[in-house]
């Protein structure tokens, strides 16, 4: 069970569970970020932090350690 | 029947065209609504729509209503009728992004909560149709519960149907019912409020149930007591107990509710087409392309703001200049004209002079913040302000400081964390600005750039100069992030919106908002600093025998005019005598005796009026206050002429150089003319004379003498870190709306700056021996 920060760019998951500070689970939930959600690393900052992702129709800007309680199943390519 | 005039309120995501609706709606007419303990402004616009007037407000963009902050719930309040400046809105439009419903429908479920009759209005319809999708607003009207209607608020399609649906939604009065929680929630959400009374609105209590650590809960815990904290808990537990753990629970609810909504009325198609903004982040956030763009693009807007500004401001300065000379060519010599010419004149041309500089960034900043770019500069440029507690949306703020930090302060609007905006407000300043290089230029080219030292050794310092700023801005963000702007950690998570084309009608209206807002609302504190720092130079007026100083010199002038060309006869017969002559011809005359003390007497006729101006400013209040505070700045191997330069120019840094130039008898030096091979050759002249007066005022005294260059030094560094600039503090109390920031960041950069200067005097003694 990979965590989201841990896929690289072109790479999908469905999302698993999403933890840590309460106010950034809600942050990550108010913007479409939540359980069974299938999201898409894009790319990755030119040092390698913060990270793109797709999520739904929306794309995303989060740091690593705000990625890391974010757990995924990895979606086979294809 | 309706009532004369309606309120109502604008709700949506950032980025959704939210305020292209509402400038769309109320065109020009609109102001700007402040409130008390807040840094937010909202907008109030006014139209009317077949006799009804409506009063529109603009709400900041938001993903949701649960507000973490007093910023943010200020919008919750004011929806709930709980502002006392503004009545309730009588309908509330929540506008949402077509090809994003899915996600923007969240934001309207907890509006539809609010009580009140909503109307969506759904943008970007046409983006929406270009990816294939397909709405059906009937459908989604009756599965919201709330009349939806499509528009294009960027080219006023739609509006007269929103209008509309607006007036029949007020009229019918009746709220939507929303998403339905399940039976528990609702329950423990009861039971919660009876703990109020009936004095706090049912929304908030639901709020402070959902929202773990929000500012509902905080808020109520202040009013009631911790005993409160305890009863959410176990409200908390128990619903976690039954698999309704907050804060999930209200995002599986309100989804819910929106996926039924889209999958009733929205076709997609199955596979979503590869967008623009695809294409174009792939080159925008590439970690190589993305990064030289970026840096292009942050070249070209720091030379914009550091070099087309240039040519304007000359223009306003010399407007300002020639303004002044005509008031003085026909108004008596006396403290009013002195007042109008030096202080209000001279005022008001400080204050616009700044103007340039600001619309050419926020036109930057409109265009990149309108086309979608702003967003990836922060994600590009993150990782590089994390470390000093920051995020990427400091970046831009912080690079336009190095420029001025006027326009710089007012550009940390664009950062949403307060404590993060604060931080990067308190610390702008610390950033090289162009005002402060007229006086590196001048000690540098007076102590380093001497003959025979290394032809690095000047740039070199000036660099240095610039580090310094460089290097403390960051040690001084962390500090007041772990310090006085310590909080729980900000969530950084940022959403990169589609790219848009920018319209130029937003770009001007956000100038002129910006131009506006410094000129009239920080003018006149620049304008107040300047009349009081002039009033201290100019009184007491009179020298020991009572007579006015400005009447000497002006009599002192008039002799000067007078005598002009009989000088400049001797002075070249002078010379000519002195030359050689050439081959043939008969040598020049030398002078007769009478002719030399002539010429001696004219010479020192021609020094008077600077000579008299520099004993009138040594004896103004600002001069005297300066001798008696000498010992404060022995430490930095400053005398009190020194020292009342840097009190003088607390307006603005680069005042110093005119005022050296007055207290060392040279007369008003203009800094543009410092260094500036392309100047007048009068400015020029006189620069080039300061130059000399410097070193040889300083070589007269015992310490300045041996240790020219540490004290340099040090007045460069102390200029380098103080925060001698009203207009600054006066930007800094408007952005914050408090004076106590504008006064902790004098304080502390006036500390820092008098600690650095002491510091690289007492070293550069020691190494100097």
């Amino acid at each position: 069970m990979p965590a989201l920060a841990e896929l690289s760019p072109g790479q999908r998951g469905e999302v698993l569970s999403v933890t840590g500070d309460p106010a950034l689970v809600q942050r990550f939930y108010e913007l479409g970020l939540l359980e069974g959600e299938q999201v898409e690393v894009i790319a990755l900052a030119p040092l390698g932090d913060p990270i793109e992702i797709r999520v739904g129709n929306s794309r995303l800007s989060l740091r690593r350690a705000e990625a890391a309680g974010i757990s995924v199943r990895l979606i086979s390519e294809g | 029947m309706l009532t004369a005039t309606l309120t109502v309120a604008l709700v949506g995501n950032p980025n959704t065209g939210k305020s292209t609706l509402f400038n769309a709606l109320s065109g020009l007419r609109q102001k700007v609504g402040n409130y008390p303990g807040v840094t937010v402004e909202m907008k109030k616009g006014q139209f009317s729509t077949d006799g009804v007037t409506v009063d529109l407000i603009d709400l900041p963009g938001t993903y949701s209503l649960a507000a973490r902050s007093p910023d943010e719930m200020v919008a919750v309040d004011l929806l709930l009728g709980r502002r006392p400046e503004e009545p309730r809105p009588s309908v509330v439009v929540s506008i949402v992004d077509a090809t994003n419903l899915d996600r923007h429908l969240y934001l309207t479920s907890q509006v539809c909560d609010l009580g009140l009759p909503v109307v969506v209005a759904v943008n970007m319809t046409d983006a929406a149709a270009a990816q294939g999708i397909k709405l059906d607003y009937a459908a989604l009207s009756e599965r919201l519960g709330v009349p939806a209607v499509p528009i294009q608020a960027n080219k006023g399609i739609g509006l007269t149907e929103l209008t509309k649906a607006i007036r029949e939604a007020a009229e019918k009065g009746s709220a939507p019912s929303g998403p339905a929680f399940p039976e528990l929630f609702e329950s423990g959400a009861a039971e919660l409020q009876k703990e109020f009374n009936g004095e706090v609105p049912a929304f908030l209590v639901r709020r402070a149930l959902i929202d773990i650590g929000g500012y509902t809960e905080q808020w109520l815990i202040e009013q009631h007591g911790n005993g409160l904290q305890a009863k959410l808990t176990s409200a908390r537990e128990k619903l976690a107990a039954a698999g309704h753990a907050v804060p999930g629970v209200e995002a599986r609810t309100r989804f819910a509710w929106v996926r039924s909504a889209v999958a009733a009325a929205v076709t997609k198609p199955a596979v979503p087409p590869v967008t623009w903004t695809d294409r174009i982040d792939a080159v925008l956030t590439h970690r190589l392309w993305g990064m030289l763009i970026f840096l292009a693009v942050m070249f070209l807007m720091f030379q914009s703001i550091f070099q087309w500004a240039k040519p304007l401001m000359d223009s306003i300065s010399s407007g300002q200049e020639a303004i002044g000379k005509g008031v003085e060519s026909v108004m008596p010599v006396g403290p009013l004209r002195a007042l109008l010419v030096d202080g209000v004149i001279n005022g008001v041309g400080s204050v616009l002079v700044f103007l340039p500089q600001i619309l050419i960034l926020f036109a930057f900043i409109a265009i990149l913040e309108d086309c979608g770019y702003m967003a990836r500069a922060a994600f590009l440029m993150d990782r590089v302000m994390s470390p000093c507690g920051l995020s990427g949306k400091s970046f831009i703020p912080l690079l336009s400081s190095v420029a001025c930090a006027i326009p710089g302060i007012m550009s940390t609007r664009v950062i949403e964390n307060r404590r993060d905006r604060f931080t990067t407000i308190l610390v702008a300043p610390l950033m090289s600005c162009s005002a402060r290089l007229p006086v590196y230029v001048l000690l540098i080219g007076a102590f380093i750039a001497k003959p025979g030292s290394p032809s690095w050794l000047p740039g070199l310092v000036l660099f240095a100069m610039y580090m310094i700023g460089f290097t403390v801005a960051p040690l001084v963000a962390l500090t007041l992030k772990r310090t006085l702007l310590h909080g729980a950690p900000p969530v950084f998570v940022m959403e990169l919106p589609a790219y848009r084309r920018p319209k130029i009608g937003a770009v001007l209206r956000r100038m002129w908002e910006a131009g506006k807002a410094f000129t009239i609302r920080a003018g006149t504190i620049i304008l107040a600093a300047m009349i009081v720092v002039w009033a201290l130079l100019y009184f007491p007026y009179t020298d020991a025998n009572g007579e006015s100083y400005p009447a000497r010199i002006e009599k002192a002038e008039d002799a000067v005019k007078e005598n002009t060309d009989r000088l400049k006869e001797l002075k070249e017969k002078d010379e000519a005598s002195k030359k050689e002559p050439a081959e043939g011809e008969p040598a020049s005359p030398a002078l007769t005796d009478d002719e030399k003390a002539e010429l001696e007497k004219l010479e020192e006729a021609a020094a008077l009026p600077d000579k008299l101006n520099g004993e009138w400013k040594r004896n103004s209040l600002l001069g005297r206050t300066g001798l008696w505070m000498e010992p404060v700045f022995r430490p930095l191997g400053w005398d009190w002429k020194i020292g009342v330069a840097a009190m003088a120019s607390f307006p603005a840094r680069e005042v110093i150089v005119g005022t050296f130039g007055i207290l060392y008898d040279v007369g008003d030096v203009d800094p543009k003319a410092v260094g500036d091979d392309k100047a007048e050759d009068e400015a020029k002249e006189k620069a080039a004379g300061l130059t000399k007066a410097v070193q040889e005022e300083w070589a007269k005294d015992p310490v300045r003498g041996k240790y020219g260059v540490p004290v340099a030094l040090s007045v460069m560094v102390f200029f380098a870190l103080c925060c001698q600039c009203a207009a600054t503090l006066a930007v800094i109390k408007r952005e914050t709306k408090s004076w106590l920031w504008p006064a902790f960041t004098f304080a502390y950069m006036t500390t820092l700056a008098y600690l650095g200067a002491m510091l690289t005097f007492q070293v550069g003694r020691l190494v100097v021996g």
